[in-house]
């Protein structure tokens, strides 16, 4: 039996209880506009003194580095033990179903680590670029921090995200499912004003970038794309990168899969050809099922996913007034629409957009409607702003079959049953 | 007079805030020496650009290749528990089970040198030295049956291997076989019915979310460090770092390619019911009463293959004393757990 959603279930019962009550007492609440007193039963939440109505709280100094609220502290992100063979290699989950909005607290924002979190002295850190440029050049961090910089707002998603869903619905959590993406704002140069600052030889044709951690992570990437919107930042969300994102330099690729986004960079050399280095061949490419594989499919495909609700975060309210909420992005620009089924994709509606977002970034969208309390088959289905659908996983299938790891986009169903309950499955 | 050298250093202003803003570079960073570029450019391409002067053969790397790379990844290069296979899988690729090692899979021989003298052995990344680099590459090939026994590479005969992989990959053509297609916005009647295929719970495969633990708990407040000298467990925390591809320590520490290390002192020697990889050796030893304290740890970590003979602990050992005095410390305080 699954086992969270026991706890689950014990805690809806609680909830529904309360809810009967409730709505007895009140009458037909759901739809009259006029709010019904629920007589004889005041809330003790307001009738009896609580103890911060009274009492002294901390001062202003309890946290000189201020934390979420106590209540919060499930808040975090998680892992999957049996994906990978040790922690220091290995990923965990940013927790989307707690989150609203479209920024990604930085303490949230998932980890993905080739050889663990390397913690750089700001002291000792160097950038070096070498190769096809007029000069070979060192760039400490006050160097870094003379060239004009821009804020800008990107998602970054792992190619793998979602990639164990490729077989069919395996994990129950749009957490696990979905996690491996945040939505940061960066502060930081363009790539391009530094190469141009170092002086591009005409054979310039691709870059590789270095990280100094102890995988020293190397991508290549074409001049074009260097040239176009990538960014050495420094800030995340306002404060300096946390170590886990790169302290205290990385990478930007706007739109293109999370590996390319080298944390902790301290080298970028200028080429005129790509490297094949092992996180572009033997990983993060494509395998087909006639054995054959893409390379380089850096873009990541327009995208969508249903957060509230979702296994993790059943409707506990009951029927009647209910939000349903989810992220939306391309790595292609930006969300023109997201669409909504609560019966599975054979009739969908429009959802509203939210909050700040922009190109390559993360959208966020609503969907509000009265629920009759029966079953839904929820799906949300982005469409960006070069006119891409996205695609059904068998769509996706059909073209990939089921070995591909990587760039998993489909439309993700939650099933809800009546008692708000919802799960993680495919619909024909 | 004094108007008209007003005007002068007005227009000298001018000039100079012209110069700023349309000078061709900002004047920032410095020339990078030769030496700084030689240590740091250490990238190999597949067409050879790169790769330095020397060579190894498949016998020197059996020998290397065991003693850094096998706990991960096998004797034969199959892969010990999640930890990547590097040999074998081939005809795999397009069945339901593909078995991408660098043999079946990769594209280069170059990407091997490469990452192996980057990023490896995990834990100690960019301790092999270029000879030892491609007597394990050499290796890597015979594990694969792509050369004979007897061969040596190097810089010389690099070029002439090529993976049989090589061809099976192509470029991203999402944009003309994907995209194109993926443009159908339906929004009433897009299919019959919608029944449900496949569920996760069947599966049962999600992490547990435990709500009532209190997960901000710091793991390391339950180790007692009390009565330990705090500068040299704090040392020994760095010496650990060798070992911590395969050992944890700590509250929730489990066993991974070796034991887990909790309450290390005073453990007979290779009693961990859960742990399943001992070597005979080691269980024959403890039965005969070995048992961890600061005396036997000293003697093992010093040459572990020495003091246990075929011990399934691939590791040189650790040769200078302060390292080894700080590293036992450090097991003493930090592996105590209540």
């Amino acid at each position: 039996m699954f086992k969270y959603g026991n706890e689950m279930v014990k805690k809806l019962k609680t909830s529904r209880r309360k809810f009967v009550v409730g709505s007895l007492a009140a009458g037909s609440a759901l739809i009259s506009s006029t709010k019904s007193i629920a007589s004889n039963i005041d809330d003790k939440a307001i009738t009896e003194m609580q103890p911060w109505n009274s009492e002294l709280g901390d001062g202003v100094d309890a946290n000189p580095y201020g934390f979420p609220s106590e209540y919060e502290k499930h808040v975090i992100r998680r892992n999957v033990p049996w994906l990978t063979a040790d922690p220091t290699s290995s990923v965990n989950f940013t927790p989307l179903h707690e989150l609203d909005g479209t920024i990604t607290p930085n303490g949230l924002c998932f980890e993905r680590h080739h050889g663990g979190v390397a913690i750089i002295d700001p002291k000792k850190y160097r950038f070096m670029i070498n190769g096809l440029v007029d000069q070979n050049t060192i760039f400490d961090l006050s160097d870094l921090a003379r060239f004009p910089r821009v804020n800008k707002l990107y998602f970054l998603e792992c190619a793998a995200n979602s990639g164990m869903e490729w077989r069919g619905a395996q994990l129950n959590g749009c957490q696990f499912t979905h996690g491996m993406i945040h939505n940061v704002l960066y502060t930081g140069i363009p790539l391009k004003d530094i190469l141009k600052e170092v002086g591009l030889k005409s054979s310039a044709k691709w870059i590789l970038a270095e990280g100094a951690d102890s995988s020293a992570m190397t991508r290549s990437i074409p001049i074009e794309k260097a040239m176009d919107d990538c960014i050495i930042a420094f800030k995340m969300n306002g404060e300096s990168l946390r170590p886990e994102q790169g302290y205290p330099v990385r990478l930007v690729v706007p739109g293109w899969e999370g590996n390319m986004w080298v944390k902790w960079i301290r080298r970028i050399e200028v080429g005129d050809k790509p490297w094949h280095h092992r996180e572009e061949t033997s990983k993060y490419t494509d395998l087909f099922s006639n054995g054959k594989a893409r390379r380089f499919t850096w873009e990541m495909d327009a995208k969508s996913v249903i957060t509230n609700p979702s296994p993790q975060a059943p409707i506990t309210h009951g029927r009647g007034q209910t939000v349903i909420t989810g992220v939306a992005w391309s790595g292609r620009g930006k969300i023109q629409k997201v669409d909504v089924s609560i019966d599975g994709g054979v009739n969908w509606a429009e959802a509203r957009l939210s909050g700040p977002a922009d190109t390559k970034s993360m959208h966020r969208f609503y969907f509000e409607f009265n629920w009759d309390g029966k079953p839904l088959l929820l799906q949300s289905r982005a469409m960006d702003d070069t006119g891409y659908v996205q695609p059904t996983k068998d769509q996706l299938r059909s073209i990939r079959g089921e070995n591909s790891i990587y760039h998993n986009n489909g439309i993700q169903t939650w099933a809800v049953d009546k008692d708000g309950i919802a799960e993680n499955v495919e619909v024909s | 007079m004094l108007k008209s050298l007003k005007f002068v250093s007005y227009i000298i202003f001018l000039c100079s805030i012209y110069s700023i803003s349309y000078s061709q570079t900002l004047g920032l960073g410095r020339a990078a020496t030769n030496n700084e570029v030689s240590a740091w450019d250490i990238d190999i391409r597949p067409d050879g650009k790169g790769l330095p002067v020397g060579s190894g053969s498949v016998i020197i790397g059996e020998e290397l290749y065991t003693d850094n790379c096998s706990s991960c990844h096998g004797d034969f290069g199959e892969g010990i528990d999640r930890w990547p296979e590097l040999a074998g899988g081939f005809d795999t690729l397009d069945s339901e089970d593909p078995v991408k090692t660098v043999g079946s899979y990769w594209p280069y021989l170059s990407t091997v040198w490469d990452y192996v003298h980057r990023a490896m052995p995990f834990g100690n990344a960019q301790s092999l030295n270029n000879d030892e680099v491609y007597a394990i590459t050499a290796y890597i090939l015979y594990l694969n049956d792509l050369v004979d026994e007897d061969f040596e590479l190097s810089h010389v005969n690099f070029e002439e291997i090529n993976l049989p992989n090589e061809e099976n990959f192509y470029l991203d053509n999402r944009e003309n076989l994907e995209n194109t297609t993926y443009n159908n916005r339906c929004m009433q009647n897009c299919k019959k019915v919608a029944m449900i295929t496949k569920r996760a719970v069947v599966l049962d495969v999600t992490p547990e979310e435990d709500m009532t633990e209190n997960n901000n708990l710091d793991k390391n407040d339950n180790i007692q460090i009390a009565s330990f000298d705090p500068n040299l467990v704090k040392e020994g925390e760095k010496v650990f770092k060798k070992c911590k591809a395969c050992h944890r320590i700590g509250l929730d520490a489990k066993n991974g390619t070796g034991p887990h290390l909790n309450n290390i002192f005073g453990r007979v020697a290779g009693e961990l019911r859960d742990y399943k990889k001992y070597s005979k050796n080691i269980k024959k030893l403890g039965q005969e009463g070995l048992i961890w304290n600061n005396e036997t740890l000293i003697s093992f970590l010093a040459n572990p293959k020495k003091y246990i003979k075929g011990t399934k602990m691939n590791f040189k050992g650790i040769k200078k004393s302060d390292e080894l005095d700080a590293l036992v410390e450090y097991l003493a305080a930090s592996t105590k757990i209540n």
